[in-house]
């Protein structure tokens, strides 16, 4: 049934050469999800998130210093080793340093014809952030014309935020049923499916969520639900990680990831100049912690999910040297286990030690079956 | 050939740079007692701004009070562990890590209990400023916190929406200081503190522009102790007058050839911060005739440069020496947001090539034989793109060395190590 989230996630490379082929279109290469693809799917481009491979690699030591995140590193890897050759183009929405610097290292190092640093801005609670965020929008959609030689309408936006709209919609309803007892679909398939969402076609996507809702309240997995897991903290779309927690007697219901939730969970509300209208979906998601200043707005979305999806136990997980989630993550989970919910927590690389984790998380589950006078 | 000895002199002005730091962190703490008022932030914060409360407002910038402590170092241990066991990364920021031991163990550096601020006022200029002061503030018991963003962009694409969005802030920003502390705000107070911090960051790039001679007036372990000024007062009166006096004695000193060092025969630059428990190496550099004139560090984070009418770098000429009479606040506001993001130590944030760049220039023009890049763990926003600064110096061919270690946590510097890898490259360039 995610067969083919998992096969489009898996052979992105493939998919995007394809889509080009069939198209004619251009592929342009994001580095952060505050990247307001909706404009790039205006003119006709394909947005694919830039993603690592879990590989060990030594190519990126000559360019980024090695206390920057493995992530960052993993992905310029990607494009100094030519797997993302096909791309016409590479954008980064002003996100944390790290991925910053991998897009500028691509930059200079891997010949590609357009590239747009997007100066989204971090201050995102303040109401300034949003006129100002509309002239961004603005600058980008005439430099996205200029280089696709075509006329972005106010109709071509208006359709792409609802093929938009509609992909975040469903793949919310999905999300909806992991609240259930027995939920109809794993961590695993639901990261498969949010990653898929960020290298397919949208409206080919949205196809497949369709379908996929048509079965899905009625599917029955052949698993105990086990303990039932949240995750949280820096980029994740290590599958190999999720499939090994969920073999150990647990189900990851719920995550606040931008692999998972907070790419998709709210919609451009409609306004009268669309732009304005984006520019107001990017600066109220769910925030990433390097953007929740002052006010701490993380605490309780992450709170309400994790009560919302009845969440007994949750992952905090980084990657290396990621600042933004390390200022985050000792207040996250004090909140988190000061409200019931008890909490591990998990350094992540290029690759993982699954054996070492393993073990770990194993003795985390063991906690929830242990008369609860100990702790 | 014989060797050429310049003559030597101490600094007039060292006393006098010792005293106004001095009575800033004393100050600082006193203020309570004239019922004045404290504020803590960032070196970057636009300290001009909360001048307009009153001449009895003092600050305590958080990156020279983390640099501070890590000069004690018995003392930034106990900061680290205190920060650690709270589940901290040391990782982190480093002068964070020590900022925060202090209010964890409430302790202030130079004795006493920790000085809790009445209200923070920052910018966010890298992934921890906004968050380092956050957490600041709920460590405190909750201090009113303030935060500009100034995320926009390099100067070269500096446009009036995003200077706008820069002011704006800045204006809602007024609001709030009125809010926080009660008190009615002087639009004369803040143009008079925008006319200073012009004129201080201007004489300092006037100071950094004199070190083009040769000997070299002044060195890079000199400069610590004079840059410094800027980021705890740069919008004071006395930090004016201080430079002042300080221009015109390195104006003598270049004069009268006189040296920083004696022995002068080769010059390098720096880059970041340097391991500041550590600045012995500045002067094992000297044992070999090796001057370290500065960087872009120690010449651009407070010093506002310009390109003047020959090509070459100097200071930019402030409102004042263009004729600009500030009259308003939102004038006053504009002028000071778009002098700040002049900063060249703000552009790499944006592209390692503008700061290559600018490091091609200093080479150039101050006539620097090789580069020694600090690849600092303390910082990661200053160490953003330092990679890329390594290869694109290669390329032009200018003699490179880079040499791992942390600002401010002398658990991750090796100076054994790091006099060996110096050594090397010092037998690269002739000079050992």
């Amino acid at each position: 049934m995610f067969e083919k989230f998992e096969e489009w996630h898996r052979n992105r490379h493939e998919y995007a050469r394809k889509w080009k082929a069939e198209t004619g279109g251009k592929v342009l290469g994001y580095f952060c999800t505050y990247v307001p693809e909706e404009i790039i799917y205006a003119a006709g481009a394909l947005p694919v998130r830039i993603f690592g491979s879990h590989e060990v690699q030594s190519t990126t030591e000559p360019h980024i210093f090695s206390m920057f995140c493995p992530f960052c590193r993993d992905c310029l890897a990607q494009g100094l080793l030519g797997k993302y050759d096909y791309l016409d183009g590479i954008v980064v929405a002003q996100c944390c340093l790290h991925m910053r610097q991998a897009f500028t290292s691509w930059r200079i190092h891997i010949p590609i014809e357009y590239s747009y640093y997007l100066y989204m801005p971090h201050g995102i609670q303040n109401p300034r952030a949003y006129p100002y965020l509309r002239g961004e929008l603005e600058d980008f959609k005439k430099s996205l014309e200029k280089w696709t030689e075509r006329n972005i309408t106010d109709d071509d936006l208006d359709k792409a935020v609802e093929v938009y709209n509609t992909n975040r919609r469903l793949m919310k309803q999905i999300y909806e049923l992991r609240k259930r007892n027995d939920p109809p679909l794993t961590g695993l398939e639901a990261m498969e499916m949010v990653t898929s969402s960020q290298v397919a076609d949208k409206k080919e996507h949205n196809h497949a969520l369709k379908e996929l809702l048509e079965e899905l309240p009625e599917r029955k997995v052949n698993r105990d639900t086990g303990i039932r897991l949240m995750i949280l903290g820096s980029e994740n779309d290590d599958t190999e990680f999720m499939s090994m927690v969920e073999s150990l007697g647990a189900t990851i219901v719920i995550d606040d990831h931008c692999t998972g939730s907070r790419y998709f969970w709210n919609e451009v509300t409609p306004r009268p100049d669309t732009l304005s209208a984006i520019s107001a979906r990017y600066i109220e998601r769910p925030a990433c912690p390097s953007k929740d200043w002052p006010e701490r707005t993380r605490l309780p979305h992450i709170l309400k999910l994790a009560q919302d999806y009845d969440v007994q136990g949750a992952l905090l997980i980084q990657q290396k040297f990621c600042d933004p989630h390390e200022l985050d993550i000792p207040t996250l989970k004090l909140h988190l286990e000061k409200n019931g919910i008890r909490t591990y927590f998990l350094e992540f690389d290029v690759t993982v030690p699954a054996g070492q984790f393993k073990t770990r998380v194993e003795a985390f589950l063991e906690t929830f079956q242990l008369p609860t006078d100990l702790f | 050939m014989p060797k050429k000895v310049y003559k030597t002199k101490l600094l007039d002005q060292w006393n006098e740079a010792k005293e106004l730091r001095s009575n800033y962190y004393r100050n600082y703490v006193k203020a309570h007692e004239i019922g004045g008022i404290r504020w803590a932030g960032g070196a970057w914060s636009f300290s001009a701004i909360p001048s307009g409360l009153g001449d009895d407002v003092y600050s305590l910038t958080g990156e020279p009070y983390g640099a501070t402590v890590t000069y004690n170092k018995d003392f930034a241990a106990k900061c680290h562990e205190a920060i650690e066991a709270k589940g901290y990364a040391r990782d982190l920021c480093a002068y964070m890590r020590n900022y925060w031991g202090s209010i964890i163990l409430d302790k202030y550096v130079l004795g006493g209990e920790w000085p809790k601020p009445d209200f923070i006022w920052t910018t966010h200029i890298c992934c921890s400023h906004a968050k380092w002061y956050q957490i600041a503030s709920e460590l405190e018991g909750g201090v009113p916190f303030f935060c500009i963003d100034v995320s926009v962009g390099p100067y070269h694409e500096l446009n009036e929406r995003r200077l706008n969005y820069v002011v704006s802030q800045m204006m809602d920003g007024i609001e709030w200081l009125e809010k926080v502390t009660g008190r009615k705000y002087d639009d004369e107070k803040l143009i008079q503190a925008v006319y200073n911090e012009c004129r201080a960051t201007s004489l300092w790039a006037e100071i950094c522009t004199l070190n083009k001679a040769v000997p070299a007036p002044l060195d890079e372990k000199t400069m610590y102790s004079l840059y410094v000024i800027n980021t705890l007062m740069k919008h004071r009166k006395e930090c004016v007058d201080f430079y002042k006096k300080l221009r015109d004695e390195v104006e003598d000193r270049v004069a009268s050839q006189i040296g920083a060092i004696g022995n002068e025969k080769f010059r390098v630059m720096t880059d970041t911060q340097p391991p500041w428990a550590f600045l012995e190496l500045w002067r094992y550099l000297e044992k070999y005739g090796v001057v370290s004139i500065g960087s872009l560090y120690t010449f651009g984070l407070m010093g506002i440069f310009e390109v003047k009418e020959d090509g070459t770098w100097g200071p930019r000429a402030t409102p004042q020496e263009s004729g600009v009479e500030i009259e308003t606040r939102e004038q006053a506001l504009r002028i000071l947001a778009e002098w700040t993001l002049s900063r060249p130590e703000w552009q790499h944030f944006y592209s390692p090539e503008l700061k290559s760049d600018m490091m091609m220039r200093i080479v150039k023009e101050w006539k620097v034989d090789g580069v020694m890049l600090h690849f600092n763990r303390g910082c990661e926003g200053l160490t953003m793109g330092i990679a890329e600064n390594k290869l694109a110096l290669k390329k032009a061919g200018i003699p490179v060395m880079h040499f791992e270690g942390n600002m401010g946590d002398e658990r991750e510097f090796d100076l054994e190590r790091t006099k060996a890898e110096i050594e090397a490259f010092l037998e690269i360039l002739g000079a050992k």
